[in-house]
């Protein structure tokens, strides 16, 4: 069959099972948007490239499968560069197009060129310039097979014009669609050793103060019953980092939360105080360890990871396991029966009954606001983690909000928490909530956003209003940069330098309507629960809720950047934190 | 220059373009410093062989191994420690050479077992292939008679076989 190399790229992605694109057309792009007309798959129209990757990016972490962006060359390529990094970091699978002008125009400095696959060769998992259009089934399959397979990834593949232009004769290839892919330098490790998954359960029968350190690939690798098996079985605590929220139920008696700079003092203080870390899926991130000369001092390591490079990367592991997480974690609950099963562990009363000691003595506080006063933003997202289903999709932005979200959230499903940790994209709320939307349309879909996150990406409410994407976006609107203030209070004595942004420039209400959203605002505790109430009930347009929330709100428990884990500062109300 | 910091590194690639850039972007940004790099084909034209010279502490070699292992286009990974291999670099030099001190150069090539490749009236091109520290001496004792222009390939290694004669026995005694 001969198809045109436009043809033919559509046609890999019809092949790869995709059903949405999130894109946006330009001139090196233009010929392969011709045949998006006669496909069954939808294409999003977005008004900035980067809202076409969040909204990837959204859409494959609420779906597991791997979200696709379009976009054209030079500056349409550039501007997705900041999701391809997120991705990257976050182990995202996705797959982003970017038109490039044609190829006897490379190396020229032509009208909207850029080298995109130089420029992303350090933030994709891989990328590609497919200069031949017989080329292109066999790159779509790989890119594809790259991005979803071992360390999930963002790949790109760069297309030059003339390669997909039907008026070009360089355009024509013979369809063909390959079964395999061949690619001699890709071997992802799936399976564990056998040998150290025997290690790895020694030393859990062995350890008096095991805990176990849930990270985001649990979630890529569809682990969260094993991992829950393996908690239940040995009866051992689990923490969920920032990545890994929802991968074990937040309702769970062994559930301790969210560890790292902002983890509650329990997940933070267990992990400090154990005698061995079960590390599955997690990175070892300088946010969760702080001083890693300091961090977990007495404790022997099981890492498992599907990444070699991530095995002694910053912390050697007395057992290090490079292996799909969910095939690991099962190997893993077999080899701990063939070794006498959990009845073979020592008595762990004592540490159990420390660790319910400090869930009862620091437990996650606020501050009820006082009359007259901002809400608190604790409180707005309460009422709002109350007032909706248990299986909501919560997106948020980066900053307070998303550690308060993260926080007092109860995510007891997978796959509800959409965020942006490695790379802390402020702006990722607004766009990935919207591919999460796309992706799972029988869910409703909250956005946890701030008001200078807001303002970056805000645009893509024209998208969703114009798509009918209901998505609901809750902005703690504190009028600042929340997070640098809060920095700038504890650390450069309140000495705020370009922090403040105004409660009602721009007026947040107004811009969603303009934007064909619904908005509402938000300023005293009793208006609450009517505007998410009201909210919840919008299922055709994109609901905007601008709540006004106290700016000296601060996040807390805190470990102050440099310091070991030991230096947790916890709210002012529980006292020093009992070191 | 302190040897026991430094590795071999052979790294059998896929011959794609762009495969250079990844592999020595991947070091500059993760902060690994390259010592040598030579890149060539192999006898398949669908691999190239890049012999790079690391310059670390162990631990940060296993990193740099796996890391650029994660590299799509990277087939394989052997390190050679630097007694297990086989190594050579290639230099090439223009030093000044005029009629009173060119004899002495001329000799200098002779015992080096270099080769001479052009005459001039006041200088001389020449080449020396052999093992790093040898192409090193000779680099030192040329500098004395002014270098006017120089340049190394990098080295290129290969394991050491057993039971056969290697670099050792088989390099010329060193003046």
């Amino acid at each position: 069959m001969k198809l045109d190399g436009g043809q033919a790229l559509i046609k890999s992605l019809e092949m790869e099972g995709v059903e949405t694109i999130f894109g946006l057309p330009g001139g090196a792009i233009l010929p392969v948007y011709d045949p998006i007309i006669d496909s069954p798959i939808r294409h999003v129209l977005v008004r900035h490239e980067q809202g076409a990757g969040h909204m990837a990016e959204g859409y494959a972490h609420a779906t597991g499968r791997p979200g696709v962006a379009m976009v054209t060359s030079g500056p349409g390529a550039t501007n997705i560069v900041t999701p391809l990094a997120d991705a990257y970091m976050d182990s995202v699978p996705m797959v982003v197009i970017t038109g490039q002008v044609p190829t006897s125009a490379l190396g020229t400095d032509a009208f909207q060129e850029a080298d995109i696959t130089g420029i992303t060769m350090g933030i994709t998992k891989h990328n590609f310039l497919v200069t031949e259009a017989q080329d292109i089934p066999r790159a779509i399959r790989e890119a594809f097979h790259i991005a979803t397979t071992g360390r999930p990834g963002p790949v790109l593949v760069d297309i030059p014009k003339d390669i997909v232009d039907p008026r070009n004769p360089r355009s024509a290839m013979d369809w063909y669609w390959p079964e395999k892919v061949d690619l001699p330098g890709y071997h992802p490790v799936t399976t564990g050793d056998p040998a150290m998954i025997r290690r790895a359960a020694e030393l859990i029968l062995a350890s008096e103060r095991p805990v176990i350190y849930a990270g985001g690939g649990i979630l890529k690798a569809r682990a969260a019953e094993a991992l829950r098996e393996l908690a239940e079985r040995c009866d051992i605590h689990v923490v969920t980092t920032l990545m890994a929220r929802g991968a074990f139920p937040d309702d769970h008696p062994l559930c301790l939360g969210m560890p790292g700079m902002h983890g509650n003092y329990t997940a933070v203080t267990s992990m400090q105080q154990s005698d061995l870390l079960i590390a599955l899926g997690s990175r070892f991130d300088d946010r969760v360890t702080g001083k890693v000369d300091a961090f977990a001092p007495d404790a022997k390591i099981i890492h498992v990871d599907i990444d070699p490079a991530e095995l002694g990367k910053v912390r050697r592991p007395d057992a290090g396991i490079a292996g799909d997480c969910r095939l690991v974690i099962e190997e893993l609950i077999v080899a701990i029966d063939d070794l006498g099963g959990p009845e073979a562990q020592p008595d762990r009363t004592t540490w159990k009954s420390t660790i319910s000691g400090w869930c009862e003595t620091f437990p996650l506080t606020y501050e009820m606001s006082e009359p007259g006063e901002l809400l608190k933003p604790q409180f707005v997202l309460e009422t709002l983690r109350d007032n909706t289903p248990d299986d909501c999709i919560v997106a948020s932005g980066v900053g307070q909000h998303q550690m308060w979200a993260s926080q007092h959230w109860k995510f007891n499903h997978p796959y509800t928490w959409v965020n942006s940790g490695g790379l802390g994209t402020m702006g990722f709320a607004v766009p990935a909530a919207i591919g999460a939307k796309v992706g799972r349309p029988d869910r409703m879909v909250w956005a946890v956003d701030g008001d200078g996150c807001f303002q970056m990406t805000a645009q893509e409410l024209v998208t969703a209003a114009s798509e009918r994407i209901p998505v609901k976006i809750a902005i703690l609107n504190n009028a600042y940069l929340g997070m640098v203030r809060q920095w700038q209070e504890m650390f450069y004595e309140e000495r705020y330098s370009e922090v403040y942004l105004s409660p009602d420039l721009p007026d947040y209400k107004m811009w969603a309507e303009a934007m064909g959203c619904v908005g509402m605002r938000v300023e005293s505790p009793e208006d609450v629960l009517p505007a998410i109430q009201r909210a919840n009930e919008i299922d055709d347009r994109p609901v905007v809720i601008d709540f006004r929330t106290d700016a000296r709100e601060k996040v807390y428990p805190m470990v102050p950047s440099g310091l070991g884990n030991s230096e947790i500062v916890v709210d002012p109300t529980q006292g020093s934190g009992g070191r | 220059m302190s040897v026991s910091k430094e590795h071999i590194l052979t790294v059998l690639v896929e011959n794609k373009p762009g495969v250079l850039a990844r592999v020595a972007g991947l070091f500059a940004r993760r902060g690994f410093n390259i010592v040598s790099l030579a890149v060539a084909p192999t006898d398949n034209a669908r691999f190239s062989r890049i012999t790079v010279v690391v310059d670390v502490e162990s631990a940060p070699l296993e990193q740099i191994v796996k890391q650029l292992d994660k590299l799509v286009n990277v087939v394989k990974i052997t390190e050679l420690a630097p007694g297990d291999a086989v190594e050579r670099e290639m230099l090439l030099a223009t030093v000044t050479a005029p009629p009173a001190t060119r004899g002495e150069v001329v000799e200098l090539v002779g015992v080096f077992e270099g080769r001479i490749l052009s005459v001039g009236s006041q200088e001389l091109t020449i080449s020396l292939e052999g093992s790093p520290s040898k192409v090193d001496d000779f680099e030192r004792l040329l500098r004395a008679y002014g270098i006017v222009a120089l340049q190394r390939t990098g080295r290129v290694a290969l394991p050491k076989l057993e039971g056969v004669a290697t670099d050792a026995t088989v390099d010329p005694p060193r003046p």
